[in-house]
């Protein structure tokens, strides 16, 4: 019997093939690399090829249309990178928008609504954080269940009805850019928070501490990391950020409806797979994730522009999605066999 | 006796006895006038079907988020048959929706098993892409029950002394598929599969060829609900089934299956479906909206998980502690 080479990207092989090999080389070889110029030929392409794709205009919708799904996708990194998984992030966007909208009917001032609607999204997640560590359950299926409950609130308060008069100057927030750069304002929330999150994940013990459960859960415990708390407060976070996404939402479409965001919590998690976080937890970084999610809007927008059938577009998605987790494997198996051949003798003994 | 009061099977069927109970008491048509009786049955047959495939997968510790963009293609290509093909018989359009269903399932089995990743990525990616293929192929088309021969629809609306044809299928397919999960060698190797997939390896057992079988089962199965929704409801587009993968793996979860795998029963997650969906009915009668269906179904999926959680820590504390006694 013979045992095959291990084919974990982590394992012997792929360490020995990068070793001696200068920092930019290995920096070029990472997955966010490979993402990130995935996502420049895209454009390059999509610029030249694709008439009106070069557009402010073009610019100034793409990027009001993938906000949501970027600010969201920052939060579903941390949760992704411990091993764990929020199916429950639309949903929380949607009772966000419908609170929102409830709440400013009612006669509240926006900006107290929109703390409202925050701490909702911080408890939202403090619920679901509290099953997968308190109570031990697995989180795929702790936000299966409150993808539904909390959808289930959402389209219980509003029904079919919308609430669709928002004061002006919050619509206009959300909608308007600057000048005629065709960039929208609230990328300054984006930006903020991508610095925010690029902070927290990379350069704090937090972070650290993150990437450490996904790799080990055990290991991440015995060293100190404070396993429940760390996963409690990322999946606040992603409750927070869904919150924040569904206020966004409600004033860029001027609608708060139950069924908002419908299924975009699948939308996020391929953006987040693409980018290069394995859902196996303990590895990923969030410049990929920011990668993958413009590579997934540009690539929608300039096929919208060239004609290409919206249809095209989701068998795509799926195909990029399967080919971006499979890749490594790929990778690995061709290593392996390169390996074997460069040294025969050793294969022998 | 006991073990019947013990199973984790017989509280969520309390459950929903009890929820037909009072709807009926608070309405009596609910359950005895001839078309509540029948829609009862007939409602939650289509889920039954593929919260069974779905189940199978989940006790080898996988999961098919792509069982909804199947239902709709193969719905799409049943009333495609039979526009393109005056006079096919009924019965070659059943074998088309399950072999295209038990292809795509196949193939979602091979990216899983072969590719060594995490069925949730790879079933997401299908999920696109099926629901992509489906949406090319059917267009803004859709399939009218006009286009449908009467006999089909009538298969998929009337009933054998009572109870719907399609309730019988449902019931065949669950018998079966129970009794294979519990007696076959087959069946019983895709538990251990999901117990501890690394010892079913050492031990021997041909994980990648069950890993195939059971998504080609669940394909397969999904398949066959595609037809049955045609039948059912006479009309499909490229949309039909969206969504179908959560309530499915809903079902599951709250008929007792674990989400990680090793343990459950397809009964359990046939009774799961059938509860969901009677609720969703249930619910107007009892004066609450129905846009509040899917708030207490999420309560049940959560309610369901936390009591599965209780009742294995239970079981596993009793076993210590008889261990420690015999020793």
């Amino acid at each position: 019997m013979t045992i095959s080479a291990p084919a974990d990207s982590r394992t012997g092989t792929r360490v020995y093939a990068d070793y001696g090999r200068p920092f930019w080389m290995r920096l070029l070889l990472t997955r966010e690399m490979a993402v990130i110029v995935a996502l420049i030929l895209v454009i390059v392409i999509a610029s030249l090829e694709v008439r009106r794709f070069g557009t402010t205009t073009t610019l100034g919708f793409l990027l009001l249309d993938v906000a949501p799904i970027l600010m969201i996708a920052l939060p579903m990194t941390l949760v992704i990178m411990m091993g764990e998984i929020d199916l429950s992030v639309a949903s929380t966007l949607g009772l966000s928008s419908v609170l929102l909208g409830i709440l400013t009917q009612a006669g509240w001032p926006v900006p107290v609504a929109i703390v409202a609607c925050l701490v909702m999204g911080l408890v939202a997640g403090l619920i679901n954080g509290l099953l997968v560590t308190v109570v031990g359950l697995p989180s795929l299926a702790v936000t299966i269940g409150t993808l539904a409950l909390y959808r289930g609130i959402a389209v219980g308060l509003l029904g079919t009805t919308a609430v669709t008069s928002f004061p002006a100057f919050w619509t206009g927030l959300a909608q308007s850019k600057f000048g005629s750069t065709g960039i929208p304002v609230a990328m300054v929330l984006v930006v903020a928070l991508i610095v925010v999150f690029v902070a927290l994940l990379h350069f704090t013990p937090f972070g650290r501490g993150i990437v450490a459960i996904g790799f080990s859960t055990e290991t991440a415990h015995f060293s100190g990391v404070h396993v429940n708390r760390t996963k409690v407060v990322a999946f606040m976070l992603t409750g927070l950020i869904a919150a924040l996404a569904g206020i966004y939402w409600t004033f860029r479409y001027g609608s708060a409806r139950g069924d908002n965001a419908m299924g975009l919590e699948l939308s996020v998690i391929a953006a987040v797979l693409l980018g290069g976080v394995s859902i196996f937890g303990g590895k990923g970084a969030i410049h990929g994730v920011i990668a993958g999610v413009l590579l997934i809007g540009v690539l929608q927008s300039a096929l919208r522009l060239a004609n290409v059938s919206s249809d095209v577009i989701n068998i795509i998605t799926g195909a990029l999605l399967i080919l971006s987790v499979l890749s490594p494997r790929f990778l690995s198996w061709f290593r392996s066999l390169r390996f074997r051949r460069a040294t025969p003798e050793k294969q022998k003994q | 006796m006991r073990t019947f009061l013990r199973s984790r099977e017989t509280g969520i069927l309390a459950a929903l006895v009890i929820v037909v109970l009072i709807t009926t008491i608070k309405n009596p048509s609910f359950l005895f006038s001839q078309d509540g009786f029948r829609d009862l049955l007939l409602t939650p047959s289509i889920l039954v079907l593929v919260a069974v495939g779905q189940a199978i997968v989940i006790i080898t510790r996988s999961v098919d988020l792509s069982v909804g963009s199947v239902v709709g293609l193969t719905a799409y290509l049943t009333g495609r048959l039979f526009i393109d093909v005056p006079g096919i018989p009924i019965i070659v359009v059943f074998a088309a929706g399950m072999a295209l269903g038990a292809a795509l399932g196949l193939l979602n089995g091979a990216l899983v098993a072969f590719g060594k990743v995490p069925a949730l990525v790879i079933t997401l990616g299908t999920l696109y892409a099926y629901r992509g293929i489906n949406v090319l192929w059917a267009g803004s088309n859709r399939v009218n029950a006009s286009d449908l021969p009467k006999d089909f629809l009538a298969l998929g609306t009337s009933a054998l002394l009572f109870v719907p044809y399609l309730t019988i299928i449902a019931l065949i397919v669950v018998l079966v598929a129970g009794w294979y999960l519990r007696n076959q060698r087959g069946g019983r190797e895709l538990y251990a599969i999901g117990s501890d997939p690394d010892a079913a390896q050492l031990y021997g057992l041909g994980v990648t060829r069950r890993i195939l079988v059971a998504f080609l089962l669940c394909g397969a199965l999904a398949g066959l609900a595609g037809v049955l929704f045609a039948a059912r409801y006479g009309t499909t587009n490229s949309q039909t089934g969206t969504g179908l993968e959560l309530q499915a793996v809903g079902a599951a979860v709250i008929g007792g299956v674990a989400i990680f795998g090793g343990s459950g029963t397809v009964y359990g997650a046939a009774i799961g479906a059938v509860l969901l969906l009677t609720i969703n009915r249930a619910l107007p009668i009892l004066g609450i909206p129905d846009f509040w269906q899917q708030a207490v179904v999420g309560t049940l999926i959560i309610g369901a998980i936390v009591l599965d959680r209780v009742l294995s820590l239970r079981l596993s504390r009793q076993l210590i502690s008889e261990r420690e006694v015999s020793a």
